[in-house]
């Protein structure tokens, strides 16, 4: 009887926990943890922060390494904070014999700058078998022997770990993997031409080991003292504080690459570009970049608590509640590889993941629009609790034209009028209604939202392609791209010298099935005109080509900021940068003498009034000059769910799931409610199989009565 | 049969250089070194300088198959073609264009291909057995002939939507199961069976068929009919002679096919999140990684082979008549 009890009291239990959630992917129990899930959908190439530079890898890294820089989580426009140092970086203008200068000396005298950082004291590295040491205070993992090696699979084989305080040798260091040719750091070539001693150091270690270079100066970076170090660099470059906020700036311990470089490890996959060693809030406890990856809470991260200011409504939005609470809150973070939308949308409804964004296929089933133009949630979503957060990305894509090119480039009036009328043909409003299901801002200028000198002011309007009617803005009409085809010299969209219609060609590298409708569309707008649009399709690398040797026309690109600078777009429009005569970032080569000035004066500049001003009148040329349509900066679309908290977009920041919090009590309640398993179809198969069976054998009963043939 | 097994081995030297040959102009017709460098380090300032140092790093910064300016070997061995190829046929797949040790990510998602495939292998052959048994003991009846119509109806369907009505109903309808992911050990178990169950049933129609014209063929010989003279049951003629004497063409559909079950399947491991090879092809091509396109194309080709070797062996066993030599 006893028996009978506990069998039927397990078997309820069992039922409640397991058998409630048949389809749970997590074999782990969560205990009294806070876990947050995630996921990825491809596996990061570099988790070394000398390397690393896309945002799929930001997700890890930003968490685990600590820049002496952050931005501030809530605050915008966005404002850096110190992170690891103990306040915003003393920095002291030299000319050039070295003396020291006033904050407002001019451009033209400042021959170097130095940015003098001071960290906090009593950061340490998080766990780590580099760091482990024996009782004798030696390195225990330093000299590691063939046979440790062999039985070695991943970093949590190690027995030992340890730790180490954060020194200002260890920023140093790292700038010193920057420069060094064996990391190939993707910045390397751009500090050489800052950061005094850089590209003198890079020749000198370029045959040495990677770990080496730790008793090798670099003349630009000095250590003053355990906690203070010293960067200078060349001339005056304001933005160069938004670099050190960035994971190439973290600091690195000299032990680390000791460690990594032992023969046989990189063999094993154990390496530094798989298994990090930072000061940040989480440490990587698992990396299987082929199904998962985990971060926990790293045990000695330095005390750091949630902002306590920020927006004038983030109170309202309960982005304060946690004000002043220390960081972090959240205890694991789950990372699952899932490649396929269908998978990851689901897993997303049936409350697996905690947030999600909007695919194509699944944008309908999400969002609805309102009457008068906005979006909000389909009933479906708002039933679950979801919530919608929409955020303009500090990124644009644009429609470019090669300025080296005979027919649509060139500072002619008659070329300048044909990428006019271009422009206002093609749509954006329309592109973005049908592509991008309305996640987009068609854009005005070059200057997304969030960056500084974007001009927010809703009458703020490029006046070649758009007018102020009635208290909205209202996309010029086709007839006005048709006259300027006539003063272009292309009435009606003919080409005078071949009195046909005009033959302008549209490379992409997007040659996919899925990318046909766009490239069709494009044609459609400029048919508009009468001008016959020839799609060029290759792939990406023929099409990169291209764009290199100029051998492009008219094409599609991009670009995602670094820092909400305005430096970090103008430079692609900046002579000096051309495609084509430079190698540089300015894919349309563009190159305006004036533009070229205001771009120098500009980029030196503190943000002030008259900075603003300039950037306004540069706003003001390239919308003249129209060496490209400015399409759309991208809008992205957030859902999460009802026990998800904190959660502000933040375009410049890597490091937020510090900030995040979960309700972990209602989700366990909301997941079992969501994924209760439906059994009766499979016994209505069984019956149906069962009675499909009886006129078979009963077939074969006769069949086998039969005489043989 | 040893000097058989030893001929066809040296034979499959010469068919693995020329596959490899091949494999390298194929891939080096459409990505150049420089566009492999451009594709591992970014799209952001990507400076010819950091592109030779790229190249440089990774052995990409030789000529493709004949290098003029060395001398003697060298002109032959100073090359890409060389220094990639040569550790191949020791199995030394060397490292991935972004670092990883190849061999042993290979080892490590061997496995989750071959949980996936092998019980799919399994699962379908004996569903195909015994639906194309049951037909050919029904033949001509109505049971047949709705069988061999939902079979033709089955094969004219893409795997493609099985996985994704499979996903929709098991597991989104009636939350039976996870709808992707994967686990190590036992927890692997219920991630498993979705994929498995839509793999073989995505077979069902094309196997039964195929099956049930080798069955046929059997039946209508003279053996058969002994066989029911003797007064055994259909049951036990189709089970205990036909199937028996089925079983060659049998082994050649299922042995060649036992050693590529580790290489995985592309589609299928990409929809369920399975961490398996195929998977690992996919995003290599992808990626433009050569390093793992020629370990993958040059591990399924000695699989491929080994496979057909198997299967010669496996006739000498099922069928005492055949001889190797």
């Amino acid at each position: 009887m006893q028996f009978g009890k506990v069998l039927l009291l397990s078997t309820v239990l069992l039922s409640a926990c397991t058998a409630s959630q048949l389809n749970n992917p997590y074999s782990e129990d969560e205990g009294t943890q806070s876990v947050l899930y995630q996921s990825f959908n491809e596996r990061p190439k570099h988790l070394d922060p000398a390397v690393s530079y896309t945002s799929n890898e930001y997700a890890f890294i930003g968490q685990i390494y600590e820049p002496p820089f952050q931005y501030h989580y809530l605050k915008r426009p966005y404002q850096l904070v110190p992170l690891t140092a103990s306040q915003m970086p003393d920095i002291r203008y030299l000319n050039q014999k070295g003396a020291a200068l006033e904050k407002n000396a001019k451009d033209s005298d400042i021959a170097f700058t130095d940015y003098v950082i001071t960290i906090q004291q009593g950061i340490r590295y998080q766990p780590h078998p580099a760091l482990a040491k024996d009782a004798n205070n030696r390195y225990q993992y330093h000299n590691l022997t063939a046979t440790q090696i062999e039985s070695l699979n991943t970093l949590n084989d190690f027995e030992h770990t340890g730790s180490r305080e954060l020194i200002a040798d260890d920023y140093a260091y790292q700038i010193k993997r920057l420069a060094h040719p064996k990391i190939q750091s993707p910045i390397a070539e751009i500090m050489k031409n800052y950061i005094i001693g850089f590209d003198d150091f890079s020749k000198q270690v370029s045959d040495k080991p990677k770990a080496a270079i730790k008793d090798i100066a670099m003349s630009g970076v000095e250590v003053i003292s355990p906690y203070q170090y010293r960067v200078r660099i060349k001339g005056k470059y304001p933005q160069f504080i938004f670099w050190l906020a960035m994971p190439f700036f973290s600091p690195m311990p000299w032990e680390a690459d000791v460690f990594y470089n032992q023969p046989g490890l990189a063999e094993k996959n154990i390496s530094l570009d798989w298994f990090p060693i930072g000061t940040g809030a989480y440490l990587l406890s698992e990396n299987n970049p082929n199904r998962r990856m985990v971060l926990l809470k790293n045990p000695l991260y330095h005390p750091e608590t949630y902002p306590t200011e920020g927006e004038p409504d983030d109170q309202q939005k309960g982005l304060l509640v946690d004000a002043g609470k220390p960081l972090p809150f959240i205890d694991k973070v789950v990372f699952m590889l899932e490649k396929e939308t269908i998978p990851y949308w689901t897993k997303f409804l049936q409350g697996y993941f905690d947030a999600s964004g909007i695919a194509s296929d699944s944008f309908d089933q999400a969002i609805q629009f309102t009457g008068n133009g906005g979006v909000a949630l389909t009933p479906s979503m708002l039933e679950k609790g979801i919530k919608l957060q929409t955020t303009v990305e500090t990124s644009i894509a644009y429609m470019g034209f090669n300025m080296l090119d005979a027919t649509v480039g060139g500072n002619s009036e008659q070329a300048r009028k044909l990428r006019l009328a271009i422009s206002i043909a093609v749509d954006y409003d329309e592109y973005i209604s049908i592509f991008m299901n309305g996640r987009g801002l068609p854009a005005q200028g070059f200057l997304p939202p969030g960056i500084y000198g974007y001009d927010d002011n809703n009458q703020s309007h490029n006046p070649y392609l758009y007018d102020w009617v009635d208290g909205k803005l209202q996309h010029k009409s086709i007839d006005i791209a048709k006259q300027l085809m006539v003063e272009a010299g292309y009435p009606n969209g003919i080409d005078p010298k071949t009195k046909e219609p005009l033959i302008l060609y549209f490379d992409t590298g997007l040659p996919s099935i899925d990318d046909r409708p766009r490239s069709a569309w494009y044609r459609k707008q400029l048919e508009k005109l009468g001008i016959m649009l020839i799609i060029r399709a290759t792939d990406y690398n023929r099409f990169q080509e291209k764009i290199r040797t100029g051998n492009a026309q008219i094409f599609t690109w991009g670009w995602n900021a670094d820092y909400p600078d305005p430096e970090n777009f103008f430079f692609l429009l900046y002579g000096g940068n051309g495609k084509v005569k430079y190698g540089g970032e300015n894919a349309v080569n563009y190159q305006n003498p004036t533009f070229d000035r205001l771009f120098e004066t500009m980029r030196n500049m503190d943000n002030s009034e008259q900075r603003y001003q300039i950037i306004q009148h540069m706003q003001d040329i390239i919308r003249h000059d129209a060496p490209m349509a400015f399409g759309f900066y991208p809008k992205r679309f957030s859902l999460f769910h009802s026990w998800y908290k904190n959660l502000k977009a933040n375009s410049m920041a890597n490091n937020e799931l510090k900030y995040l919090r979960i309700d972990s009590a209602t989700r366990t309640q909301k997941r079992q409610e969501w994924n209760k398993p439906i059994a009766w179809p499979l016994a209505l198969g069984a019956v149906l199989f069962v009675l499909l069976l009886i006129p078979a054998i009963n077939a074969y009963r006769r069949h086998i009565k039969e005489p043989l043939p | 049969m040893i000097h058989y097994i030893i001929r066809r081995l040296l034979y499959a030297f010469p068919l693995l250089i020329g596959i490899n040959i091949l494999t390298f102009m194929l891939f080096f017709i459409i990505n150049s070194p420089n566009d492999m460098a451009r594709m591992q380090l970014g799209q952001k300032h990507v400076t010819e300088q950091a592109i030779d140092n790229w190249k440089q790093q990774h052995g990409y910064n030789l000529p493709l198959l004949w290098n003029p300016t060395a001398t003697a070997e060298k002109k032959l061995t100073d090359t890409i073609f060389y220094q990639k190829s040569v550790g191949l046929f020791l199995f030394r797949f060397g490292s991935s264009d972004n670092g990883r040790n190849i061999s042993a990510d290979i080892k490590e998602r061997a496995w989750p291909s071959l949980a996936v495939a092998l019980p799919t292998l399994c699962v379908g052959l004996l569903v195909d057995i015994t639906f194309a048994l049951l037909m050919v003991l029904f033949r001509q009846s109505y049971l047949d002939r709705v069988g061999t119509a939902l079979c033709v109806v089955s094969m004219s369907i893409s795997s493609l939507f099985y996985i994704i009505a499979g996903q929709f109903v098991i597991s989104k309808l009636l939350r039976l199961v996870p709808i992707s992911g994967y686990d190590d050990g036992l927890d692997a178990i219920k991630f498993l069976i979705l994929p498995v169950l839509i793999g073989a049933f995505s077979g069902v129609g094309s196997g039964v068929r195929w099956y049930r014209t080798l069955f046929l063929e059997e039946v209508s010989k003279d053996y058969v009919r002994t066989a029911r003279a003797k007064g055994l049951t259909e049951i036990q003629t189709l089970f205990r002679h036909v199937l028996k004497n089925a079983m060659i063409p049998i082994l050649t559909g299922v042995v060649v096919v036992l050693p590529t079950l580790f290489m995985g399947s592309l589609i299928t491991e990409s929809f369920f999140s399975i961490p398996g090879l195929g998977s690992y092809t996919i995003d290599a091509i992808n990626s433009q990684d050569f390093a793992i396109v020629r370990a993958m194309v040059f591990l399924g080709s000695v699989l491929y082979v080994i496979g057909l070797l198997l299967t010669d062996i496996s006739y000498t066993l099922v069928d005492p008549r055949v001889r190797l030599s």
